[in-house]
């Protein structure tokens, strides 16, 4: 299916949950029933004037958006090419984009009548955007996150239990970011009366990785919106980093169909995409296969095992990718490059540096590819980043990397 | 007529009830699994489950987890597995197996190429637990095709307005999943489960057994005289995995499958 074949990239996906050959419903039987009460309910809430007012009033009051459009002017000098913006994700309420995703399925949760909220996190954001839902509506939540990334996560964990939320440390498999979803299926398997799974990126069985997209694309209409009013025009380039891929549809969906508008999805590269593996870059390093309820691009082995993926972030690291953005890698209308932790590190110090602001490690690799394709664009060339969240969280592990001892009250270089 | 249909049509003639256990192929070693489902028939079982190993088992417990764990460290393959059948079936041509487990493998695979060797190894049917009815087009319409059983899951969510959409294009014999959970989760309550299965049998001409939840003797007759057969997985599995030896964990087998002959 070539790209000019397309009429439109925001039809998907078809009604078995298809984005091309992507996507689908591959649960159990004792799920499916659940995924379909969610469809229909997500089907009447879309077209329900009441349930918009209710997510644009918490959006507004709760959240803080519309969140800002910023041009980054001295990074801009520094790059010495195109023009730089950052859509500021990351001064949402909970320090991502995470948020917006979640309101609207608490909201649904809550007209379905469900009291039990459970989550998967990675970063610990969208567990920390969960709990913090749940603490507003007084809804018990539950978080699976896998016991390695309890570990490089601790204040987002912390985070978690002052809201209420339970935190369970997830041990099967090797404890990652993948492992907390199977245990999260595992339970939605187990309560399926009372219990509804809030899925935190554009991955899943179907309705999901829609529901997700149209939630958190107030990104794009935003960006849209707010380009048009600082440039009136349209950005040439549109940007964002990719773990399960959800702040990227956000920002991506509604420029899809404005064909002069450059898509690019930056995914982890870890130490390297080669064929050690040591990186979580689905689609510039893995194959098609099936996974927690979607056929999408995955890590795996030759035997159609699941690897684990490897990188710096631990918001990027998931071995699949939504199937949305398998379909827009295999129709050519989004291009998928891969940044290394190096030079995320790199650019994590250079905004640092320039604007003052401390982005997570999740948009450093954003911005490290903006960095190596700014300066080779003309200056009336527009690029809108989305800086999905803050780095506050990430402190800790780039001291670590940059041999900053921070238990040393001197503040010494360790080494 | 397949493997599966005569041995229910046996058992009916017997008026006995089915026996069905379920190991993960390649556990704890190649060696040892392949012993073991050697044996299985001599211990009472009418139909082995043979699952498939993956990383990502998403409707298992931790015991059958860890199963697939230690056999994929014992570099356990999916042309291990096929072989494992082709092995079996030098000797014994008439206990059916059923390969049970998740669809990636299968897809990495490839779909035609995968029934096409399932079929030649002596495969009889196949479950996949997370291919609904909806994705029926991957798998379950070319198995068919290719003289495999396809075999659904039936669970408590699934209520009367599904269970036709369930039924359909399954074949062998339909599973009923008699609690909402995972592997190796609460015990089934046989008196929830006759009606269920009652409910399934007056949709469909096919036997239904029943699993999930059931680790005794016991259990596994109670819950046999309220269906067609009862499965055990994961209380097995736990024996393999404690380390038991192939003789011990065959006995184990034995009582279990006494049990449900009782019934
Ligand atoms: C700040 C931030 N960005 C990005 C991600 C990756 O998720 P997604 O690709 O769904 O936006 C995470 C996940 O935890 C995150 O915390």
């Amino acid at each position: 299916m070539a790209e000019d074949l397309i009429n439109s990239f925001l039809s998907g996906p078809d009604e078995n949950g298809r984005f091309g050959k992507f996507g689908g419903r591959f649960v159990s039987e004792t799920l499916m029933p659940l995924i379909l009460d969610l469809e229909a309910e997500f089907e009447k809430a879309k077209t329900d004037q009441s349930f918009w007012d209710e997510m644009d009033y918490l959006w507004k009051h709760y959240v803080g958006r519309p969140s800002p459009l910023y041009f980054a002017e001295r990074l801009t000098e520094r790059l010495g090419g195109a023009r730089v913006y950052f859509k500021r994700d990351e001064l949402n309420h909970t320090g991502a984009h995470k948020i917006n995703n979640v309101l609207g399925q608490i909201i649904l949760a809550r007209r379905m009548g469900k009291s039990r909220i459970i989550a998967e996190t990675g970063a610990g954001q969208h567990g920390v955007a969960t709990a913090t839902v749940c603490a507003k509506f007084g809804l018990k939540c539950i978080v699976y996150m896998g016991a390695h990334d309890v570990r490089r996560q601790a204040p987002n964990v912390f985070r978690m239990r002052l809201l209420g939320a339970e935190v369970i440390p997830v041990t099967s498999g090797r404890g990652t970011l993948k492992d907390a979803m199977n245990d999260a299926l595992r339970d939605w398997v187990t309560n399926v009366r009372d219990t509804f799974y809030c899925i935190g990126t554009v991955a899943g069985p179907h309705p999901y990785p829609a529901m997700v997209r149209d939630f958190q694309s107030i990104i794009g209409k935003e960006a849209k919106q707010q380009m048009a009013e600082a440039e009136g025009r349209l950005p040439d380039t549109v940007i964002a980093a990719i773990g399960g891929g959800s702040n990227a549809m956000g920002l991506f969906y509604p420029f899809l169909d404005d064909k002069s508008v450059r898509v690019i999805g930056v995914e982890a590269g870890g130490k390297g995409v080669d064929d050690r593996m040591e990186h979580c870059a689905s689609l510039t390093g893995g194959r098609p296969g099936v996974l927690h309820g979607n056929r999408t691009y995955l890590l795996q082995d030759d035997d159609g095992q699941i690897l684990e993926g490897f990188s710096i972030s631990a918001g990027l690291d998931y071995p699949g990718i939504g199937p949305e953005h398998s379909w827009l890698h295999e129709t050519g209308r989004a291009e998928y490059v891969s940044i290394t932790d190096v030079e995320a590190l790199e650019a994590f110090q250079l905004c640092c540096e320039t604007e003052g602001i401390i982005p997570a490690l999740e948009p450093s690799h954003a911005l490290a590819h903006v960095m190596k394709i700014a300066p080779c664009l003309p200056a009336d060339h527009i690029i809108c980043m989305n800086m999905c969240g803050r780095g506050d969280k990430d402190v800790q592990t780039v001291a670590k990397h940059l041999g900053f001892d921070m238990s040393d009250t001197e503040g010494r270089d360790a080494g | 007529m397949t493997r599966i249909d005569a041995k229910f049509a046996a058992l009916n003639a017997a008026g006995k009830k089915a026996f069905l256990a379920y190991v993960m192929a390649g556990d704890p070693d190649y060696a040892t699994s392949m012993e073991i489902v050697k044996g299985l028939p001599g211990a009472g079982v009418d139909i082995i489950e043979l699952g498939i190993p993956f990383t990502d088992p998403m409707a298992d417990g931790p015991t059958i987890q860890l199963a697939g764990q230690r056999a994929l460290a014992a570099g356990q393959t999916l042309q291990k597995t096929l072989d494992m059948a082709t092995e079996f079936r030098k000797h014994d041509n008439g206990t059916p197996i059923v390969m049970m487990g998740y669809y990636n493998p299968i897809y990495s695979r490839g779909v035609d190429k995968f029934v096409t060797d399932a079929k030649a190894a002596g495969i009889d049917g196949l479950i996949i637990v997370d291919l609904p009815p909806e994705e029926d087009e991957e798998l379950c319409i070319p198995a068919q095709r290719a003289g495999l059983n396809f075999i659904r899951l039936a669970t408590p969510t699934t209520d009367d307005a599904r269970l036709p959409k369930v039924l359909t294009n399954t074949s062998g014999f339909v599973y009923y999943v008699s609690i909402t959970g995972i592997t190796g989760a609460a015990d089934a309550e046989a008196g929830d489960v006759g009606p269920e299965v009652a409910r399934i049998k007056a949709a469909i001409d096919l036997p239904v057994v029943v699993g999930f939840g059931i680790k005794t003797p016991e259990r596994s007759e109670t819950i046999a005289r309220v269906a067609d057969g009862a499965v055990v997985g994961s209380a097995i599995v736990a024996r393999i995995g404690a380390g038991d030896s192939v003789t011990d964990v065959l006995e184990f087998v034995k009582s279990l499958a006494d049990g449900a002959h009782r019934a």
